[in-house]
This record gives structure tokens, C-alpha cells and sequence, in this order.
């Protein structure tokens, strides 16, 4: 049961914890059943997963937000068709058919949640992690956001105004993080390792440069 | 319907505990759990405002207790039984009984690159033009349906602001029951804290919800 390891913290006694064996039956049996009766092809579950563990994932979404950062005109067609502006750079697809970019500013934290379901840029950010899919925050983010992101480590200032948006329909939001102070004269791709998956949620900021020296 | 999935606002969940450097998976069953759910998805028998139906329709205690892969593979069960591709006595005895329907595509390895690139868009062409302009204060319905809705209950009858018209898609309570697609205008209303909330409300707040048009009224 190595696999069912979250690290150390209090997520070993959240509830979606629970059934792991069971399910593990549950799983195989159905996967196994489906196969047998010709409606699924294993390899096609397998292409599925290699998708989604070594293709698609955050990395997509820093770069979209380091293209934003460091070409005003791109950031300015990101504003106005994020789906456009995405798929330039090669991410389309699957939970990312309606994007949508939200800009943190100085006045303005944006935060991202599903609190229906477990709506995600998936073409941007890969799946979603398993915190943003669970009762806690899809419970809390839209009634006490600054609780939620004390619990991220993140106290923004009395006076930040906090925007929460609730992906109650197809449209897929982006936050694209405040830049770093210290990074003029940086690539694309010095600044894409700036910009972490919590960041483009809003339940992090863009890292500092010492943060990753 | 007002079914455990309607989260917002509710509480006594406990901490949140964001788990550092977290996997994409946690478990092999998880993995399949995903490939299954998408490969069946691929069938085209329903839709995904079907799927998100059959998920709210778990009994809350179970969709409480359950990872979301859990859920999903509950809720898929549903659904090949609701579309004749599998019988609880298949499922039970975890292999094949009878010859149940055909999906009219099977997804195939060498399909997967192209159908997850390609997606399913939803918007959709509507002949009216939008009810409501950016700038407008409207005021969402008041109801409590037993079915399929994507108004949450915490952003029902409150007073918002238009922010954007973002353009028509499928309309989910209706093409969630097979009742067609019947696409409406999405607007994206923001509303003030303390009017979703009232007193105690943190004063540096607004939510905005995605509404189709029926869900709006005018103020």
C-alpha cells in the first residue's frame, strides 16, 4: 500500500482516504468487465494516463503566464480571447475549450474554484489536485477566502480586494499571477519557473527570484 | 437539485491540508479510474452534464466520504447500467453476461491524442441576442429543483452585476435529462460578499458565478 502514502500531515485523516482497497477491487473488476465485454481498450486507458502524468500538466499554464508577462501584446490577446491566445502556444483541448485568463493586480487577488463539481483548466494545468476537488475548499473558498489562503501560507493585505470565481458553467479560468519584482531582463523561461501550479489557481503567488536561486 | 455536491458556503469540512508535491495520482485504481471514465465518456451515450448529474445523485453520505475518482467510478456505473452497456449482475459478478448495447465509438490507443486535443466545446449558436448588458444588476431565481441545475443554492436570489456576456452554450438542466441542448446566453454576475453572505461578511469580497440566461431576472 506504498501508493496510498499522502506524505506526512493531517491529509491521512481526510475522508477521501476512505475505501482505497474497495475501491481498488471495485476498479479492476469494472476495468476487467468493460474489457471482456469489448467497450473499453486498456491501452487506450494507458495513453489516457501517460497524457495526463507527462504531457499535460502546470507546466502548460507557466508558460502562458510567462508568454503574458513578458509580451504585452500576447497578455493584451489573453485578455481578450484566452482561448486563442492558449492554443497559440500549443494547449487546447479537454477542459480547456473556453479559456478564460483573470490578471491579479495590485488592488485585485483572483481565486479559482468549482464548488458544484471539479471544473479545471485541465489543458493549462493538467488534473486538478485532490485538495480542489474535496469538500474543504470547495465548501470555504467563496465564503472565507482569506482562511483558505492563510492555510496556503498566503496573508494578502487588509486592503487587497479578493475576487472569487466559481466555475458554474464551461468557461475554464487562468489566474495569471502579479510578476515578481527583480526579473526584468529574464526569459520566458526563467520566468515560467517562476510561476506555480497554487498561482495560477490564486491559493499562491508567483515565487520570488531568490525562492528558486 | 439541492444535492451534496453544493458545496459553497457550507461548513465544518476542516482543513483544506494542500498536500506538498502532490502526485498526479495517488493510486494505481485511480489511474484506471480516469481512463475508464473518459474511454466510456467516448461512447458519446451521454453527455457530461448527464455525468455531473449521476455524481450529485450519489447518496450525500457516500458523496462525502468519496476521493472524486470514487465518485466518478460510482456515477459511471450508473451510467452504463441507465444505457444498457452493463447489468448490476455484471458488475457483481465482474464479468460478462449478456451482450448488452454497442457504443457507437470505441476508443482506441491510437484515438486518445486526437479526441483529448479536440475536446467538447459547448458553446453554441443562439438566435436572440443577449437579455442582459455588461454593467446590468440582476437578480438570480429563487428555486429548488429536484434536478440537474448549475445555480448554486448560496448564489440563488441575490442581487449581481453583469460583468461579462460570455457567449451561448448547452444548457445544462435540460440536456442533463436528454431534454436536448437548447443553448442560452452565459453571463458571468458578480455579486458583494455581504449580499451572498450578509452580516460578518468579509467586506473585501465578491464571488462571481457563470449564469445561463434563465437563471437571471431583471432587478
Amino acid at each position: 500500500m506504498s501508493e496510498h502514502r499522502h506524505g506526512d500531515g493531517p491529509e491521512h485523516d481526510q475522508p477521501h482516504d476512505n475505501h482505497f482497497t474497495d475501491m481498488e477491487a471495485r476498479v479492476k473488476a469494472l476495468e476487467s468487465l468493460l474489457t471482456e465485454k469489448g467497450l473499453i481498450d486498456p491501452a487506450a486507458i494507458d495513453a489516457i494516463v501517460e497524457t495526463y502524468e507527462t504531457k499535460v500538466g502546470p507546466r502548460n499554464g507557466a508558460r502562458v503566464v510567462a508568454r503574458a508577462w513578458a509580451d504585452a501584446s500576447f497578455a493584451e490577446w489573453l485578455r481578450r480571447d484566452a482561448t486563442a491566445a492558449i492554443a497559440s502556444l500549443g494547449f487546447t483541448g479537454r477542459q480547456g475549450e473556453h479559456m478564460r485568463a483573470v490578471f491579479n493586480t495590485p488592488e485585485t487577488h483572483n481565486l479559482v474554484v468549482c464548488t458544484l463539481c471539479s471544473c479545471y483548466p485541465w489543458a493549462v494545468l493538467g488534473l486538478p489536485p485532490v485538495w480542489y476537488k474535496a469538500p474543504p475548499y470547495r465548501s470555504r473558498v467563496v465564503i472565507d477566502p482569506r482562511g483558505v489562503l492563510a492555510e496556503f501560507g498566503l496573508d494578502l493585505p487588509a486592503d487587497k480586494k479578493v475576487r472569487v470565481w466559481d466555475s458554474t458553467a464551461e468557461l475554464r479560468y487562468l489566474v495569471v499571477p502579479e510578476r515578481p519584482d527583480g526579473t526584468e531582463g529574464f526569459s520566458e523561461e526563467a520566468l515560467a519557473d517562476l510561476v506555480t501550479r497554487d498561482s495560477m489557481i490564486g491559493t499562491g503567488l508567483a515565487l520570488s527570484p531568490e525562492a528558486v536561486r | 437539485m439541492n444535492g451534496p455536491h453544493d458545496l459553497g458556503g457550507q461548513q465544518g469540512f476542516g482543513p483544506i491540508a494542500p498536500e506538498r508535491n502532490e502526485p498526479v495520482f495517488h493510486a494505481e485504481w485511480e489511474k484506471r479510474a480516469l481512463g475508464i471514465t473518459l474511454s466510456c465518456g467516448a461512447f458519446g451515450a451521454w453527455t457530461i452534464d448527464e455525468s455531473r448529474h449521476a455524481r450529485e445523485c450519489l447518496p450525500p453520505a457516500t458523496y462525502l466520504s468519496a476521493s472524486y475518482y470514487e465518485i466518478w467510478t460510482r456515477a459511471l456505473e450508473t451510467l452504463l447500467k441507465r444505457h444498457g452497456f452493463v447489468t448490476q449482475a455484471e458488475l457483481d459478478a465482474g464479468h460478462s453476461l449478456s451482450r448488452g448495447r454497442e457504443p457507437r465509438t470505441l476508443l482506441k490507443a491510437e484515438m486518445v491524442a486526437g479526441v483529448l486535443a479536440k475536446g467538447g466545446p459547448c458553446d453554441r449558436p443562439v438566435d436572440a441576442p443577449p437579455r442582459f448588458a455588461v454593467g446590468e444588476r440582476v437578480r438570480t431565481k429563487n428555486f429548488n429543483p429536484e434536478t440537474h441545475t448549475r445555480l448554486p443554492r448560496y448564489a440563488r436570489a441575490g442581487a449581481g452585476v453583469v460583468e461579462a456576456v460570455q457567449g451561448s452554450f448547452v444548457f445544462p438542466d435540460d440536456n442533463a435529462h436528454g431534454k436536448g441542448e437548447h443553448p442560452q446566453w452565459v453571463y458571468t454576475v458578480v455579486f458583494d460578499g455581504h449580499e451572498i453572505w450578509g452580516e460578518g461578511a468579509d467586506p473585501s469580497l465578491t464571488v462571481s458565478i457563470d449564469a445561463w440566461e434563465s437563471y437571471l431576472e431583471c432587478v
